[in-house]
């Protein structure tokens, strides 16, 4: 029988995502609740941080694929 | 201090003995003695202590000792026995000869107390790191070495241009303060070759040319110690210069889009370099103690953070010989130790609480928001989160899990393991503990960095990033692995110098032409249809001469013998006006 591994059953998986879930949702509540006392105003909104990571990381992640892609890809063997 | 000699002494001397240790055991055991009496010897060196030899009109500074130049001066005996280490099984004695000539002058440039000596251990640095990438041994290596190179010999010779005007305007040899001066060429020079070695945009792509071209070992060693001797000078000759404020925000931000798009793991992680290093030049830029603090305390965590990450993926190609994106994935299932190595590796460089960078980087954006610097803040934020993007997630993620590729290599080699065990153990050190770094750094540190919001804030952020990486990934939007080149400034010189190349190959194949055609064509036929007809011809000559009927011909003939000395009268007045221009 072929050996599986940790992530080979997808309920592991399942499980892993269901953790990740929980975590964001714990942390996202615990941050109402955080005394705060940023130098910069918006440090001191709730989720603020949550909400520029996320729209940080498409903001990233979008600005490479279809910005600095297809100005800069070339073929593997371009510069042989 | 009479026991002491200075410490790059140990290892460029050392460095000789290698070859020499035929017995594997010996051979070992010397690789692992040198970083440690090396680091005995430094410790013996107390703040203030200095060599100095005299050397024509100028007293050569070969040692001085500052809290500055020891924290690098530990951090790089650590990174350098983490490496030979991680080195331990490479038979090539000249790689870690190269090794050691590469860190003895890594703490000679950190050390130097003048100018002078810190051009030799500079250009010390660029020699020892070449053959770093050249004992790679494909032809990628050998190309890309001489590429980076010549970038080197370049900024060198910036660097010795700045040093000389420097010298001549001041009168001081001394490492100290500069600054960056409106008008006064030497402090730019000297700005311009520091910056070369700093990988400034478009100054750095030797950085990612040729650093994954490089040795599976010897990338540990480069990835330590150019970038951050030169952050070093920095922060010694220009902190708080605020040009560096917006070159260090736009290492940190431009070189992480590409290191979205890089399909080579190694690459990826020279991007990240960049990004890093971009980071601890924008905290010199800033100036402020705390903001220095931040930089040098930032250096310290890189250097053992990013060797962690290129000692898993050299881990990954030294068992599979394969080190993209596309070829890898599924590792976690036969590499476990080495996949949650570079998980804390990942975490440690994100800044993740209890991980490294969450002390050290965050002190250069807290100093960006004491100054009020709101642009800047934005800019390191947005860097904060493309980290975690390109190190955090991508390297772990396509090298272990992402798709399986079916290959079931074994566990990394002991060596490796111990090496990388080192490196994690210091990760998550001086994050959960930050104490013993802090009192390590330049100025006193008054920082505080686990407070509730400090933590809350920078775990949210990482958090909903990785959600925005999740769902990108199963929604098919985020950029798909490809085998594929990305232009990067190295265009210029790999394009430009075909360019000159060709136009100089052309040049000279047209000359190759005209004379092949004078004097291997032309000449010798003509010649030797007199010497082999000598009678004909001259009877030939004499005949048209001698015919009335060809009276033009006759003119002819007249005319050249009283043509010719005129003009050999005219070209030797044309080449005795032209010595004499020349030499007078």
């Amino acid at each position: 029988m072929k050996k599986e591994y940790l992530f080979d059953k997808p309920k592991n998986v399942k499980r892993f995502f269901t953790l990740f879930y929980i975590l964001l949702a714990v942390f996202l509540i615990a941050d109402f609740f955080t005394e705060k006392h940023g130098e910069l105003p918006w440090e001191n909104w709730p989720a603020f941080y949550a909400v520029f990571g996320f729209v940080a990381f498409v903001f990233l992640v979008f600005g490479a694929k279809y910005i600095l892609r297809p100005l800069v890809k070339r073929r593997e063997d371009y510069y042989e | 201090m009479s026991n002491s000699v200075p410490p790059f002494a140990v290892f460029l001397a050392g460095a000789f003995v290698v070859p020499f240790l035929r017995n594997r055991v010996l051979k070992s055991a010397w690789l692992l003695l040198l970083p440690v009496l090396s680091f005995v010897n430094l410790v013996h060196l107390s703040p203030g202590a200095s060599f100095t030899v005299p050397f024509l009109d100028y007293e050569l500074v070969l040692c001085q000792v500052d809290r500055l130049s020891l924290v690098f001066g530990y951090v790089f005996h650590l990174a350098a026995l983490i490496g030979f280490i991680y080195a331990l099984h490479v038979k090539d004695d000249l790689q870690h000869m190269a090794a050691f000539i590469y860190g003895g002058s890594a703490l000679g440039v950190i050390f130097a107390g003048d100018f002078l000596t810190l051009f030799v251990f500079w250009e010390l640095l660029t020699l020892g790191s070449v053959f770093l990438i050249w004992t790679n041994r494909t032809k990628a290596a050998l190309g890309a070495g001489f590429r980076y190179a010549l970038y080197h010999i370049i900024g060198g010779l910036v660097l010795l241009a700045g040093i000389l005007l420097h010298v001549k305007q001041t009168g001081s040899t001394a490492v100290a303060f500069i600054g960056l001066q409106e008008g006064n060429l030497a402090s730019w020079l000297i700005f311009i070759g520091v910056g070369i070695n700093c990988a400034w945009p478009i100054l750095h792509p030797w950085v990612t040319d040729a650093y994954p071209e490089s040795t599976i070992t010897g990338i540990i060693f480069l990835s330590a110690l150019t970038t951050k001797s030169a952050v070093y000078v920095l922060a010694r000759a220009y902190p708080g210069t605020p040009l560096l404020i917006w070159i260090g925000a736009a290492m940190a931000c431009f070189a992480m889009v590409y290191a979205v798009i890089e399909n080579d793991l190694r690459r990826v992680l020279s991007y990240s370099l960049i990004n890093q290093v971009g980071f601890m030049v924008c905290g010199i830029g800033i100036g402020t103690e705390l903001a220095i603090n931040g930089a040098i305390s930032h250096a310290v965590n890189d250097i053992l953070f990013k060797a962690l990450l290129f000692m898993s993926i050299g881990a990954v190609m030294y068992r599979t010989g394969k080190s993209k994106c596309t070829e890898l994935g599924g590792l976690y299932r036969t590499m476990p130790a080495t996949c949650i190595f570079c998980i804390i590796g990942a975490a440690s460089i994100s800044g993740f609480p209890l991980f490294s960078a969450f002390v050290s980087k965050s002190m250069i954006i807290s100093a960006a928001a004491h100054g009020g610097m709101i642009l800047l803040w934005f800019l390191l934020m947005f860097a904060s989160t493309g980290v975690l993007e390109h190190a955090g997630i991508k390297v772990p993620f396509f090298a272990f899990f992402s798709h399986d590729s079916g290959l079931r290599p074994r566990e990394a080699p002991w060596n490796m393991l111990i090496a990388m065990g080192i490196a994690a153990f210091f990760c998550i050190f001086n994050g959960a503990f930050p104490g013993p770094l802090y009192s390590l750094m330049p100025f006193p540190v008054d920082y505080q960095p686990y407070t509730a919001a400090h933590v809350m804030g920078q775990t949210l952020l990482l958090l909903f990033a990785s959600l925005a990486f999740v769902l990108l990934l199963m929604s098919g939007l985020y950029p798909a692995e490809m085998r594929a080149v990305n232009l990067d400034a190295d265009w210029f010189f790999r394009k430009g110098s075909r360019l000159v190349l060709t136009v100089v190959t052309g040049i000279a194949a047209f000359i190759a032409r005209i004379g092949e055609a004078l004097f291997i064509r032309f000449l010798p036929s003509f010649l030797s249809n007199f010497s082999r007809r000598p009678v004909s011809r001259m009877a030939e000559a004499v005949g048209r001469a001698g015919n009335p009927g060809n009276q033009d011909r006759l003119d002819q003939l007249n005319v050249i013998p009283s043509g010719v000395p005129v003009i050999l009268a005219v070209a030797f007045l044309y080449v005795l006006a032209f010595y004499f221009i020349v030499k007078g």
